[in-house]
């Protein structure tokens, strides 16, 4: 049984679908004039911020009291790792507190793994973003939207992606998001797409399994969905590419552009969105943007989560070591 | 002082015989030196081990003065003599930086006072290791530590003017400037080797460009101004081939490799132990291959270890908080028999000259990495090549414990080191 989710890269199929299938039956309770179930009453969960992010924070947040879990928020700003404590300390002293389940948002690629694989703790560990490397539920409740879109909520049920195309555009190279998304999609049969300047792309993307364009016209008439990813004013000036505008002309989705997509095609965006930057304002409040739908299958997505981990369900993935990157053998 | 007499050692590896130490030098070496020996003398059975000339670092942090909660000189040269050092080179990066007479006096006086090993400090290139105003490299050379290796290690001597004036300058008194090779620009937050798995794991890439670009920029300033430089720890294929080259057109380059580069791959940065992260970064199995291949061509001239020992909290964290370097003066021997010797690449005699002959050389330590021959200074290591067994952080004479090897199983053990015939190590154990 897996007690972490650390990387979407370490679900199967089936836990994915298991997951998929779980948020549905949690979408269900917020239907409900009284949007609570008792499943994690006298559990304590612990949110440790150590980026700001307000969203997944909040959506977390939701997701555990509508489960009844006793929740703590805790942030690094203002807080003794300000003074200089180190993640393992901030940790020890949690669990000390007794808790069972540990939600972290870091800064530092593979800090989840490393609070889940130190021995440091014995908490169940959720990754809620970290660095550039995983934001799973993220994913997962990107896979969540579109297969109630493409597929049918209920049609859906028990249903992965196969077929379906998914671009993604924009900052790859610093995105955990499309990381997630490009292992999450796989292994759901769909077929991937990245779309970026070549700066934007990780030297050693060509290993990933998806496909790579550097041009976004190219690919929109094919997809059936097409996720805009947040791009970062800041990368300009780092020379990812020269301007705004020059950006915005090859990689932005304006309405002109939507209206190449197959006529079923959705547009999707994790938030926040850059308006006029890589989505106008006319996509991002037409019909076919999702991006508000989102934010509600996310707590959907995440009390699925915590209710599968916490609860105790047997993933698919029997033995598996608590751990994302475990595929390659020490040489 | 007494006799020592060592029996039934390969010296080099060679066939089964005796060598005789008298006071701090070889008396004699041949078949069966019992009377030559006479009464009296100590006698140590060989039965069958290796006997090197003592090894010498050309590349070891000791972190003296300044981060003596990681390293001291004492118990660096501790971890050296257990190792099989007798001759290491300190690196200029502690606080105060060496760039001055005075710091590499007081850790080549601290080296000569402790008696473990010879302590040769290097000295900065740049005044604080900034890389702008030439520290007084005359003053550290004419000073007693007599510095003749300097190097801004840690940091690369990125301005082509300044590495220009420093490798034309040190021709005064045969000096050598030991490069740290990594374009700052092109490293800016980099936190492993760029390429399949950084972009897995979404860690800062570090380019073998970065490396490669300026050991390129270098052997041509070497060659144009027709001086020698000395290129840190190579880690890539493509440096390879660049100095492979530069040696080719007759350039006075040489170059150092690591134990770990020969070794460990990036692969091992998927558990996101930062015990695995290093400066410069472990690479992919096609350069840890190229580097194997280069060090048994002589294309690579030495071993170094960068012993880069780190307090517990520094490596106890998430990647990217955590410092760089891994200790290396215990593991160096048995990792290069594991890589080199037991893989067929380097006969004993080879070892020998990567880690003792050349370095000393290129360092100029004199009196160290001399035949074992009579009349020459009795600095020598034995090492029992026929054992196997793992890796024991907690029995290093380091004061850091910030190996990669910690439980691996590894060849080879050092169980003497003789210092001008004094011994630092017997029996595996510090004298």
């Amino acid at each position: 049984m897996q007690r972490h989710l650390i990387s979407a890269a370490d679900l199967t199929r089936d836990d994915a679908v298991l997951i998929l299938d779980t948020a549905e039956e949690m979408a269900r309770v917020a239907d409900r004039p009284i949007k609570k179930l008792p499943t994690l009453r006298g559990r304590t969960v612990v949110n440790l911020f150590f980026e700001d992010s307000t969203r997944t924070r909040i959506s977390f947040e939701a997701a555990e009291k509508r489960l009844s879990a006793d929740v703590i928020n805790f942030t690094a700003k203002g807080s003794s790792v300000s003074k200089g404590e180190s993640l393992k300390d901030t940790a020890q002293t949690l669990e000390a507190m007794g808790v069972d389940a540990v939600v972290i948002r870091h800064g530092a690629s593979g800090a989840p793994y490393r609070l889940a694989n130190s021995g440091w703790i014995d908490a169940a560990v959720i990754n809620a973003g970290d660095g550039t490397h995983q934001h799973p539920t993220q994913a997962l409740l990107d896979a969540f939207t579109l297969r109630r879109r493409l597929v049918g909520r209920d049609a859906g049920l028990g249903q992965d992606l196969a077929g379906r195309r998914v671009t993604l555009v924009g900052d790859i190279l610093h995105s955990r998001v499309a990381r997630s998304n490009v292992d999450l999609l796989h292994t759901l049969g769909a077929e991937v797409v990245l779309v970026a300047p070549p700066t934007l792309l990780p030297v050693g993307v060509g290993s990933w399994p998806c496909e790579v364009s550097y041009d976004l016209d190219s690919t929109l008439s094919k997809s059936d969905a097409v996720m805009m990813l947040r791009v970062q004013r800041e990368r300009m000036n780092a020379a990812f590419f020269p301007t705004e505008r020059e950006y915005s002309r090859r990689y932005g989705l304006d309405g002109e552009r939507m209206a190449r997509l197959p006529e079923h095609a959705v547009v999707m965006h994790p938030g926040p969105m850059v308006r006029g930057m890589e989505i106008t304002a006319e996509v991002a409040d037409s019909p076919r943007c999702t991006a508000v739908e989102q934010v509600a299958n996310g707590v959907s997505i995440r009390m699925a989560v915590l209710y599968l981990l916490l609860g105790g369900a047997v993933f698919d993935t029997k033995n598996a070591p608590a751990a994302t990157h475990t595929r390659t053998e020490e040489k | 002082m007494s006799k020592i007499l060592i029996r039934g050692a390969k010296v080099l590896g060679g066939e089964p015989g005796d060598v005789l130490i008298d006071g701090g030098t070889v008396a004699a070496v041949g078949p069966d030196l019992a009377a030559e020996a006479g009464e009296g003398a100590e006698i140590v059975e060989a039965g069958g081990k290796v006997l090197l000339p003592g090894l010498v670092d050309l590349h070891t942090h000791l972190r003296e003065p300044g981060r003596e909660d990681s390293e001291t000189v004492l118990t660096g040269t501790r971890a050296a003599a257990s190792g099989g050092y007798t001759a290491v080179f300190a690196m200029a990066n502690t606080f105060p930086v060496a760039d001055t007479a005075g710091v590499v006096e007081q850790v080549y006086r601290l080296g000569r006072e402790h008696g473990y090993c010879d302590v040769q400090p290097i000295g900065a290139v740049t005044v604080g290791l900034e890389g702008r105003k030439l520290a007084e490299l005359g003053a550290m050379h004419d000073s007693a530590a007599g510095v003749t290796v300097f190097s801004d290690d840690g940091k690369c001597v990125d301005d082509a003017v300044i590495m220009r004036r420093a490798l034309e300058y040190v021709k005064a008194f045969g000096g050598v400037v030991a490069q740290h090779a990594q374009e700052p620009r092109l490293t800016e937050g980099a936190q492993m080797n760029e390429g399949v798995v950084s972009a897995e794991l979404g860690l800062g890439g570090w380019p073998a460009v970065a490396e490669e670009s300026i050991i390129a920029r270098d052997v041509l300033l070497a060659e144009h101004v027709g001086s020698r430089v000395h290129i840190c720890h190579l880690s890539t294929a493509g440096s390879v081939e660049i100095v492979r080259w530069a040696k080719s057109r007759g350039i006075d380059v040489t170059a150092e490799v690591t134990p770990h580069h020969l070794l460990l791959t990036d692969e091992m940065v998927r558990s996101y132990n930062p015990v695995y992260k290093v400066n410069p970064p472990l690479r992919t199995d096609r350069d840890v291959m190229a580097l194997r291949e280069a060090l048994a061509d002589g294309t690579i001239d030495i071993v170094a270890t960068d012993h880069a020992p780190h307090p517990h909290e520094d490596k106890d964290c998430e990647w990217a908080a955590a410092a760089m370097g891994m200790v290396g003066l215990e593991t160096a021997l048995s990792v290069v028999q594991e890589t080199m010797v037991d893989t067929g690449l380097l006969d004993w005699a080879g070892v020998a000259d990567r880690m003792s002959v050349r370095p000393a050389q290129i360092g100029r330590a004199t009196g160290h990495g001399r035949p074992v021959s009579a009349g020459e200074p009795a600095n020598l290591t034995l090492v029992d090549t026929a054992y196997r067994g793992q890796v024991d952080p907690a029995g290093f004479a380091s004061r850091s414990r910030n190996t990669p090897y910690a439980g691996r199983e590894l060849p080879g053990r050092v169980t003497h080191t003789w210092l001008r015939g004094k011994a630092t190590l017997v029996d595996g154990k510090l004298t």
